[in-house]
C-alpha cells in the first residue's frame, strides 16, 4: 500500500507480474507508440514503392549532422541509465548530474535538428516539395516532439518531481525507470529513422 | 424505366451478374434459415424457462453438442461459398479480362460531378491525354496533335455500348475518388485518382439505364448521373458515326 | 483507507476535476449519452431531406442560418455535414465513451475489487482530453464552410480539399485518440495489477474480460489512425501530398501540390483502426449482456471459457480483416481472397458468442426485468447485424451491396439496436449501484417496447433498399431511377426515427427523475454475485471498506443446497 489512495503496486512490484503499475503502463504506452511509428513507417514504404522516382537520402540530407545526432542520442541514453543507476546506489547528487546531462544532450539533439531544418528551408525544401520531404519532415518532426516531451518530463523529474525521492524513493526510482524506458524508445526510433531516411 | 427496378434486386442484363445474384440469394436463404431456427429456439426457451413457470434455475446444465455441429456447419458452408461461388466470379471479373481484339475498349474518367467517356475510335488506339490540357471544352485533356486522337470519340455522361460484346473499361478519376456503378450490370468499381483500374462486362439485353456514383465525391455526388445505353450493334454503329469527329466524314 | 480524502475536497475537485473512477465514469456516461442524443438529433434533421427531398423542413426549418438551409430547405452542404458528424459523434463521442469510458470506468474497478484505477490522474486527463476533442468537433459547425462533410471515413482527396471544418475534425480526432490511449493503458494496468486477492483470470466477470480485450484494441489500433490524421493534417496545412496523386485536376484547375501520394494509403490506415473499432463498439456491449443474462437467469453463464476465448480470438483477428472495406478499390484476387477468408473466420466466434448466450438461458429461471429485456433484445438484433455482415464480407456479393443502404442497415443493427440496447441495459442495471435508487420499471418497459419497434422500423427497410441498389450518402435519392421504387421506405424510416426520438423521453425522465425520486434500495437489489454489489451504493471514495477476497467464480447462482440462490464471489469458503 502506498499513499492514501489505497492503490497497490505503486512503489513495489506485483508478486505475480513482477512489475509496478507504472512500469506496466509505460510498456503499454510504448506498444502504442510502436504502432504509431509503425503506421508512419508503413506509409513510408507504401509511398516509396508507389513513387516513380525516390531521391537518395544521403545525397540531399546532411548525413554527418545526423550521425552526430545519433551519437548524441545514444550518449543520452547511457546517461539516462546512469542517472537511474545512481538512484539505485542512493547517490542523489549524481542522479541530478546525470539527469541534467541527459536533458542537455536532448536539447543539443533538437538544436542540431533545428540547424538541419533551417538549412532545408533556406533551400526551399519544405514538406510540400515532394513526398520524400513530406515523410522526412513528418517522421523527424514527430520524433522531435517526442524528444521534446522527454526533455520536459526529465526536467520535471530533475527539479519539482524529485521531491518524491525523500518521500518514497522506490516510487521515484520507478518513475525514473519509466522515463528512461521512454527515452530509450525515442532513441530507438531515431536509430530506425536514421538509416531509413538518410542512408537507404 | 420503372420496369427495371422494383423492390428486389434490379434486373440483371449482364453475362456475369447471375453469379452475383445467386450468391446473394443463397446467402440470404442460409441466413434466414439460421436466424429463424435460432429465433424460434430463443422464444421457446424464454417461454419455457420464465421465472413464473420455472422458479428454480438449474446450476449445472449438460453440455450441448448440437451448437458445435451448427458452428462447424456454418464454417463449412462459408468455405464452400467462398471457394465455389465467390472466388471464381472475382477471378472471372478481375483476372480474365477480354482481349483487346474482341472487346470494345473505352476509358471512363470521373470528375466532380460527371462521367467522361473516351472511345479510341476506328484505330482502336486512345489518343494521348494530358492533365495540363484539360479545360471546359476538353475535359479529358485530349492532345489534338496526337494522330491517334484524331478519330477518338468523347462524350460526357453518355455511355453507349453494343449488346453481346465484351466492354473493357479503364476507370480513372481526375479529382477525388468516385465509384462507377451500373446497377443493372452488377458492376461497381471505385475510380481512384492516380490509378487506372480495368473493369469488364457484357450486356445481354438492350435498354436505357443509368450510371451512378457510389462513393461520396462532394456536394454534387447525389446528381452525378450518367446515361448508360445498350444498343443493338447497328444502332450503336449509327450512334458512333454520328459522334465521330467531323473531319473523318 | 481513504475515507477522509473525499470529505475535505471542494466541489470542483470532487465532481468536476475528480480522480475517482466512479465520478469519471459518470462524467463519461452522461457526456456520452448527451452526445448520443445530439448525434441522433442530427440524423432526425437529415432524415427529413431523405423522406421529403427538397421540401422545406416544417416548424424549425427557418431557424437555421442561410449557410445550412434556405427557406427551410436543406442545402447539400448541410446534409453532408450532418451525415459526417452523425457518424463521427455516434461512434467516437457517444458509444465508445459510454461503453468504455462510462461503464468500463465505473464498473470494472468495482468488479475486480480495486479501490480505483491504477492511474487516477491519467483517468481524469483521459476524460478532459475527450471533452476538449468533443468541443472542437462541435465548434466545427460554426466555422466558415461548416463541419466536416466528407463522411465519417474522411476519404482523401475529397477530405483534403474540403473546407476548414475537416481540420477541426482531424484535431478533434487527435484529442479523442490520445484520450482513449490514456484510458486503455489505465484499463490494462488496472486489470492486470489490481485484481482483489483470489480473483484469478478464470474467475473474472465476463464484462471485465470484454473491457480487457477492448483496451488492447484501443491501444494498438488507434495509433495508425493518429499517424494517418497527422498525415492528412500535413496535407491540409503544410500542403504535402501524402494522399494526393500526381496530376489532380480539381474544379478544372491543375492542382499545385507536388503529387506522388496515394489516396488508398489513408483507407488502409483508417480501416486498420476502424475495423477493430467495430469490436470496440460491440465487445463491451457483449460484456454487459453477459452479466445481465447470468444475473437474470439465476444460473452461471453457459460456456464461460468459450466466451472468453471467442472474445480474445475476435480481438486478435480484428487486426487482419480491415481491407474487406476496400474490396472495390481495385484489389487483386489474392488480396481479396485473403481478406474474404479472414472475414469469414472472424464470423465464427461471433456465432459462438451468440449461441452461448442463448444456451445460457436454457434451464434458467428467467426474470424479465428491464435490463434483461434490453439484453435479450440485443441477441436477435446483433444476430441480424452479424448475419448481414456475411454477404458484405464476400467480395462478389459486395460488388452489388457495397456502399448501399445494406451496409448502413448492417452496421446499424450491430451498433444501434445491438450495442445501444446493451448500453441501455447497463444503465438500468447499474443505476442502483451508482445512486442507491432504482429506475422506474414502468417507464423502463415503455422505453423498451417503443424503442424496439421503432429501431426495427428504421433499420429493417434499409436491407430492402440496399438490395434494390440504393446508394448511401445521397442528398436527394430521387435523382436516380433505380432509387424511386423504394423511396416510400424512406418515409417509413424517417417517421420511425422521429418516433424513436419521442420514445427516448420516458428514458430521459426516468434517468434524471430517478436520481432524486427513485425507490431506495439496498446494496444488492438484483441479488447478483459479482464484487460491485458487495460495495455500498453509491460506493464511497476507495470503494470497499475492507479489501474483498474472492473465493469462487463470477456466476455462482442457484448452487444446489445453498441457502440463497446466489453466492457472492467474496463470500467466505464454505458459506452456504
Amino acid at each position: 500500500m502506498s499513499g492514501d489512495s489505497g492503490i497497490r503496486y505503486i512503489s513495489h512490484p506485483h508478486p505475480v507480474t513482477g512489475v509496478t503499475n507504472s512500469k506496466l503502463g509505460i510498456w503499454c504506452f510504448l506498444a502504442s507508440e510502436v504502432m504509431l511509428f509503425g503506421g508512419l513507417f508503413s506509409a513510408y514504404i507504401l509511398l516509396r514503392m508507389g513513387a516513380a522516382s525516390w531521391p537518395e537520402g544521403s545525397a540531399i540530407l546532411n548525413v554527418p549532422l545526423a550521425t552526430l545526432n545519433t551519437m548524441i542520442l545514444i550518449t543520452s541514453s547511457v546517461t539516462m541509465v546512469m542517472s537511474w543507476a545512481s538512484l539505485a546506489l542512493k547517490d542523489f547528487k549524481k542522479y541530478r548530474w546525470f539527469m541534467a546531462v541527459t536533458i542537455l544532450l536532448g536539447l543539443a539533439f533538437l538544436v542540431v535538428k533545428g540547424f538541419e531544418y533551417a538549412h532545408k528551408f533556406e533551400h526551399h525544401h519544405t514538406p510540400s516539395t515532394n513526398t520524400f520531404y513530406a515523410i522526412y519532415f513528418t517522421l523527424t518532426g514527430l520524433h522531435g516532439l517526442h524528444v521534446l516531451g522527454g526533455i520536459l518530463v526529465n526536467t520535471y523529474f530533475l527539479f519539482p518531481g524529485s521531491a518524491l525521492w525523500k518521500k518514497d524513493p522506490d516510487q521515484f526510482m520507478g518513475r525514473i525507470e519509466a522515463a528512461g524506458l521512454y527515452w530509450h524508445f525515442v532513441d530507438l526510433v531515431w536509430i530506425f529513422l536514421f538509416p531509413v531516411l538518410y542512408l537507404l | 424505366m420503372e420496369k427495371y427496378y422494383g423492390w428486389g434486386l434490379p434486373i440483371d442484363i449482364s453475362t456475369h451478374g447471375y453469379g452475383i445474384d445467386r450468391i446473394i440469394h443463397i446467402m440470404h436463404a442460409a441466413m434466414a434459415l439460421l436466424f429463424i431456427g435460432w429465433f424460434v429456439f430463443l422464444i421457446y426457451v424464454l417461454f419455457r424457462f420464465r421465472a413464473r413457470k420455472h422458479p428454480v434455475a438449474i446450476h449445472d446444465v449438460k453440455h450441448f453438442k448440437f451448437p458445435t455441429i451448427v458452428e462447424v456447419g456454418v464454417a463449412v458452408f462459408e468455405a464452400i461459398l467462398l471457394a465455389a461461388f465467390s472466388f471464381p466470379i472475382w477471378v472471372h471479373l478481375h483476372d480474365q479480362l477480354p482481349s483487346k481484339e474482341k472487346a470494345l475498349e473505352v476509358r471512363v474518367v470521373a470528375e466532380q460531378f460527371a462521367w467522361n467517356i473516351h472511345y479510341p475510335g476506328r484505330d482502336g488506339v486512345f489518343g494521348r491525354t494530358d492533365a495540363k490540357m484539360m479545360d471546359a471544352a476538353n475535359p479529358l485533356g485530349l492532345d489534338k496533335a496526337d494522330p491517334a486522337a484524331a478519330d477518338d470519340v468523347t462524350t460526357i455522361n453518355q455511355m453507349h455500348v453494343p449488346v453481346d460484346k465484351p466492354i473493357l473499361a479503364h476507370l480513372s478519376a481526375k479529382d477525388v475518388i468516385h465509384s462507377f456503378y451500373l446497377p443493372v450490370m452488377r458492376i461497381k468499381q471505385d475510380a481512384v485518382p492516380g490509378q487506372s483500374i480495368p473493369v469488364w462486362f457484357q450486356a445481354k439485353a438492350t435498354g436505357d439505364f443509368e450510371i451512378a456514383c457510389a462513393q461520396l465525391c462532394g456536394l454534387g455526388h447525389y446528381r452525378m448521373k450518367g446515361y448508360f445505353v445498350v444498343d443493338t450493334p447497328d444502332k450503336f454503329d449509327a450512334w458512333f458515326l454520328e459522334n465521330e469527329p467531323k473531319l473523318l466524314k | 483507507m481513504s475515507e477522509h480524502a473525499s470529505h475535505d475536497l471542494p466541489f470542483w475537485r470532487k465532481y468536476i476535476f475528480s480522480t475517482d473512477h466512479k465520478v469519471i465514469g459518470i462524467q463519461y456516461l452522461i457526456t456520452g449519452l448527451l452526445f448520443l442524443l445530439f448525434g441522433f438529433i442530427l440524423m432526425l434533421i437529415l432524415r427529413w431531406q431523405l423522406a421529403y427531398p427538397g421540401q422545406p423542413l416544417p416548424f424549425i426549418g427557418h431557424l437555421f442560418p442561410e449557410s445550412q438551409m434556405i427557406g427551410g430547405i436543406m442545402l447539400p452542404e448541410f446534409y453532408y455535414q450532418l451525415g459526417a458528424m452523425h457518424g463521427t459523434i455516434m461512434v467516437f463521442l457517444g458509444v465508445v465513451p459510454v461503453a468504455v469510458g462510462g461503464f468500463g470506468n465505473f464498473v470494472m474497478p468495482l468488479q475486480i475489487g480495486a479501490p480505483d484505477m491504477a492511474f487516477p490522474k491519467l483517468n481524469m486527463m483521459s476524460y478532459w482530453l475527450y471533452f476538449i476533442g468533443a468541443v472542437i468537433m462541435i465548434a466545427s459547425f460554426f466555422v466558415p464552410g461548416g463541419a466536416a462533410q466528407s463522411g465519417w471515413t474522411s476519404y482523401p482527396p475529397l477530405s483534403n480539399i474540403a473546407s476548414v471544418g475537416q481540420t477541426f475534425w482531424l484535431v478533434g480526432m487527435a484529442f479523442m485518440i490520445n484520450s482513449s490511449l490514456l484510458g486503455s493503458i489505465n484499463f490494462i494496468t488496472t486489470i492486470i495489477q489490481l485484481r482483489a486477492p483470489g480473483l484469478t483470470f478464470n474467475r473474472l466477470p465476463f464484462f471485465v474480460w470484454a473491457q480487457f480485450v477492448t483496451s488492447f484494441l484501443l491501444l494498438l489500433a488507434f495509433p495508425p489512425l493518429m499517424a494517418a490524421s497527422v498525415m492528412q493534417l500535413m496535407d491540409r496545412v503544410a500542403h504535402t501530398s501524402f494522399f494526393m496523386p500526381t496530376g489532380l485536376v480539381v474544379n478544372g484547375a491543375l492542382s499545385s501540390v507536388s503529387g506522388g501520394g496515394s489516396p488508398l494509403l489513408w483507407q488502409h490506415l483508417f480501416w486498420f483502426l476502424a475495423h477493430p473499432e467495430v469490436y470496440v463498439l460491440i465487445l463491451p456491449a457483449m460484456g454487459i449482456v453477459g452479466e445481465i443474462i447470468a444475473c437474470n437467469t439465476r444460473k452461471p453463464l453457459y460456456g464461460y471459457k468459450a466466451l472468453v476465448y471467442s472474445v480474445i480470438y475476435i480481438g486478435v483477428l480484428s487486426f487482419v480483416v480491415w481491407a474487406h472495406h476496400m474490396f472495390l478499390t481495385g484489389m487483386g484476387t489474392t488480396m481479396s481472397a485473403f481478406f474474404q477468408v479472414t472475414t469469414m473466420i472472424i464470423s465464427i466466434p461471433s456465432v459462438v458468442i451468440l449461441t452461448t448466450f442463448v444456451l445460457s438461458l436454457w434451464g434458467g429461471s428467467i426474470r424479465f426485468s428491464v435490463p434483461m429485456l434490453f439484453a435479450l433484445a440485443f441477441l436477435p438484433m446483433f444476430g441480424v447485424g452479424g448475419l448481414t455482415g456475411l454477404p458484405l464480407g464476400l467480395a462478389t456479393a459486395d460488388i452489388h451491396l457495397h456502399d448501399t443502404y445494406y451496409v448502413i442497415g448492417h452496421f446499424h443493427y450491430v451498433v444501434a439496436p445491438g450495442t445501444l440496447f446493451a448500453l441501455f441495459a447497463g444503465v438500468y442495471y447499474w443505476f442502483p449501484k451508482a445512486t442507491g435508487r432504482m429506475m422506474s420499471d414502468k417507464l423502463g418497459r415503455i422505453h423498451f417496447f417503443l424503442s424496439f419497434i421503432f429501431m426495427n422500423g428504421i433499420f429493417l427497410p434499409m436491407f430492402i433498399m440496399g438490395l434494390a441498389g440504393v446508394s448511401r450518402r445521397l442528398y436527394d435519392p430521387t435523382q436516380f431511377a433505380h432509387n424511386l421504387s423504394t423511396q416510400p421506405l424512406n418515409v417509413v424510416m424517417s417517421i420511425s426515427a422521429w418516433l424513436l426520438g419521442l420514445s427516448q423521453i420516458p428514458f430521459i425522465i426516468n434517468f434524471f427523475g430517478s436520481i432524486f425520486r427513485g425507490k431506495k434500495v439496498d446494496n444488492n437489489p438484483w441479488k447478483a454475485t459479482t464484487l460491485e454489489w458487495t460495495a455500498p451504493s453509491p460506493p464511497p471514495h476507495g470503494n470497499f471498506a475492507t479489501e474483498p477476497h474472492v473465493h469462487r467464480g463470477p456466476y455462482e447462482y442457484s448452487v444446489p443446497g445453498a441457502k440463497q440462490d446466489f453466492i457472492p464471489q467474496s463470500a467466505p469458503e464454505g458459506a452456504r
